[in-house]
């Protein structure tokens, strides 16, 4: 009875000591802003060059245009000085009445719930346009998503997703992003997959995008099964990924190549 | 039942040849390049429609890209022209031809003597790793030009449609 | 029937008589070159910005014609010498009856 006693608590020993190595990567973490070459990154840090200026400016437009059946504005309830919402993208996704809500998400539930009006569809103009505006507020701002006991249990599925193999490819998000980082796939570096940066206007889709966006890319690229927008398994894999890089800064919105 | 069966001998004979006929075209390309990438010609004749007959010099322009592209689709540009920008002498224009893409002219740009500078920056796109060519055209009519190479990657993991 | 979009000049509002000034002007503009398929394997038609020009206090400084090969959100970056106190005027013009009118003031002392 004692050596089965000591066989489970030396496992135990052994699998919380792997989460934890695997949790606190031993390289110290870094953006892909790093990996980005000198043009991109002043894309990035100028206003007057990122294009996704553009869509920050839509949104604020948006946010006091007064929509839905209730014909109220985002600026109704959340004023209109364009500096209400900062602080609040880094703490996304999060809890809200019980369900984990990215910050699309709870977009649309303040669309659908205050103003009455119809939900916004995902990389849709008008729901970019807001994200970007209210994830741009935050700008510079540490990434605070922690472990919390409403969390939890989302985060411990986030994070299965993020270890699990998926794909006919049979690959885990981990074993590129957390074991190869750094290393070159094709002919591109690796980079560890912080979402610092969300929405991105990415080089590649030549407009901006959202990090549920990405994350397809990713799956399509292991050829498994995309997440849907929206959906529970995108909002956990979202949280882990965001609690993963917490008390990075944010660079929203971000140029990715 | 007739069933021809094929000397196993002439197969081989005929993919051998097969192989040292493409293998000859690849070694053709590679001395002429000006074959295998189909879109120069179109490039050439894009300058040719804005120098008329007239030489081009080598020189005064610099033309700058970078040497290695993460993505074709926004790549910063700039070209400058070496002027003393007075009344009497300026760069009147600046062209820009992209030999790989499908269609070669980039843009064209007009300036006067109030320019200050014959500097211009933009993003173009460029479709494949390529030649780019700068053409200034002065005021007294003279054209000089410079040309830039680059290499363009494709970032991993892409958008499946 | 016109569309228009967003766009953003950045140059300096104060300058010396003579001196050069850099002007960054940018256009909200997918810059559909023409040559991309769409899921249904047609061609996307070609929908660009084609010109674009600058007039200070009403003469034409500098002009610009743009083909596919120019990036989405097109930037333009050149000089021009502040010569006098006025405002520069900024016009963008394009396919299916695009236009957009941007304008910055400068003084020049």
């Amino acid at each position: 009875m004692k050596i089965w006693l000591l066989i489970a608590f030396a496992l135990s020993i052994v699998s919380c000591g792997a989460f934890a190595s695997s949790d606190s990567p031993s390289k110290e973490r870094q953006s892909s802003y790093e990996f980005m070459t000198l043009e991109n990154k002043a894309m990035q840090d100028d206003p007057n060059l990122n294009p996704a200026m553009f869509w920050v400016m839509d949104g604020q437009s948006l946010w006091n245009f007064k929509s839905g059946q209730n014909n109220v504005a985002c600026a109704s309830c959340h004023g209109e000085s364009g500096k209400t919402m900062r602080g609040v993208a880094t703490q996304f996704p999060k809890i809200m009445n019980g369900k984990l809500q990215t910050l699309e998400g709870q977009i649309n539930q303040c669309r659908v719930g205050r103003q009455n009006a119809p939900a916004l569809a995902y990389e849709s103009k008008d729901l970019l346009a807001l994200t970007a505006f209210i994830a741009g507020q935050s700008k510079g701002l540490p990434i605070t998503v922690h472990e919390t006991s409403e969390n939890k249990a989302d985060l411990k599925q986030g994070r299965q997703w993020f270890y699990e193999r998926m794909g006919q490819l049979n690959l885990s998000c981990a074993q590129c992003h957390e074991d190869r980082a750094g290393l070159k796939l094709g002919g591109s570096l690796i980079p560890q997959g912080h979402p610092t940066a969300y929405p991105i206007y990415r080089l590649e889709w030549q407009t901006l995008g959202s990090l549920q966006r990405r994350l397809r890319n990713c799956m399509s690229g292991v050829r498994a099964k995309q997440f849907e927008y929206g959906s529970p398994e995108m909002a956990q894999l979202e949280l882990f990924l965001m609690w993963r890089s917490r008390g990075m800064p944010l660079e929203s919105p971000g140029v990715r190549p | 039942m007739n069933i021809r069966i094929q000397n196993p001998k002439s197969i081989s004979t005929q993919r051998r040849n097969w192989l040292t006929a493409s293998g000859l075209l690849g070694v053709y390309a590679w001395c002429h390049p000006f074959l295998a990438f189909a879109k120069k010609p179109e490039a050439m004749q894009a300058i040719e429609k804005i120098v008329g007959s007239n030489p081009i010099n080598d020189g005064k322009v610099k033309l700058t890209i970078p040497p290695l592209i993460e993505n074709g689709n926004l790549v910063a540009l700039k070209v400058s022209v070496q002027s003393p920008m007075t009344a009497t002498d300026y760069v009147a224009a600046i062209y820009v031809i992209a030999e790989g893409n499908p269609l070669p002219n980039i843009f064209s740009a007009y300036l006067s003597a109030r320019s200050g500078t014959a500097t211009i920056s933009t993003r173009v796109r460029l479709a494949d790793s390529q030649r780019v060519w700068a053409i200034a055209q002065m005021s007294d009519g003279s054209f000089w030009r410079d040309h830039a190479d680059t290499m363009v990657t494709l970032s991993a993991c892409t958008e499946m449609p | 029937m016109s569309k228009t979009s967003h766009t953003k000049i950045t140059m300096p509002s104060t300058e010396k008589k003579g001196q050069i000034i850099e002007i960054r002007a940018i256009a909200q503009h997918d810059m559909e070159t023409g040559f991309r398929y769409g899921d249904d394997g047609k061609v996307i038609p070609r929908d660009i910005i084609h010109l674009f020009s600058c007039s200070y206090n009403g003469v034409e400084v500098f002009k610009a014609d743009l083909y596919p090969g120019m990036g989405a959100n097109p930037l333009i970056v050149f000089t021009t010498i502040a010569t006098e106190t006025g405002t520069l005027e900024f016009k963008w013009a394009g396919d299916n009856g695009y236009e957009a009118i941007d304008q910055s003031s400068i003084t020049v002392s």
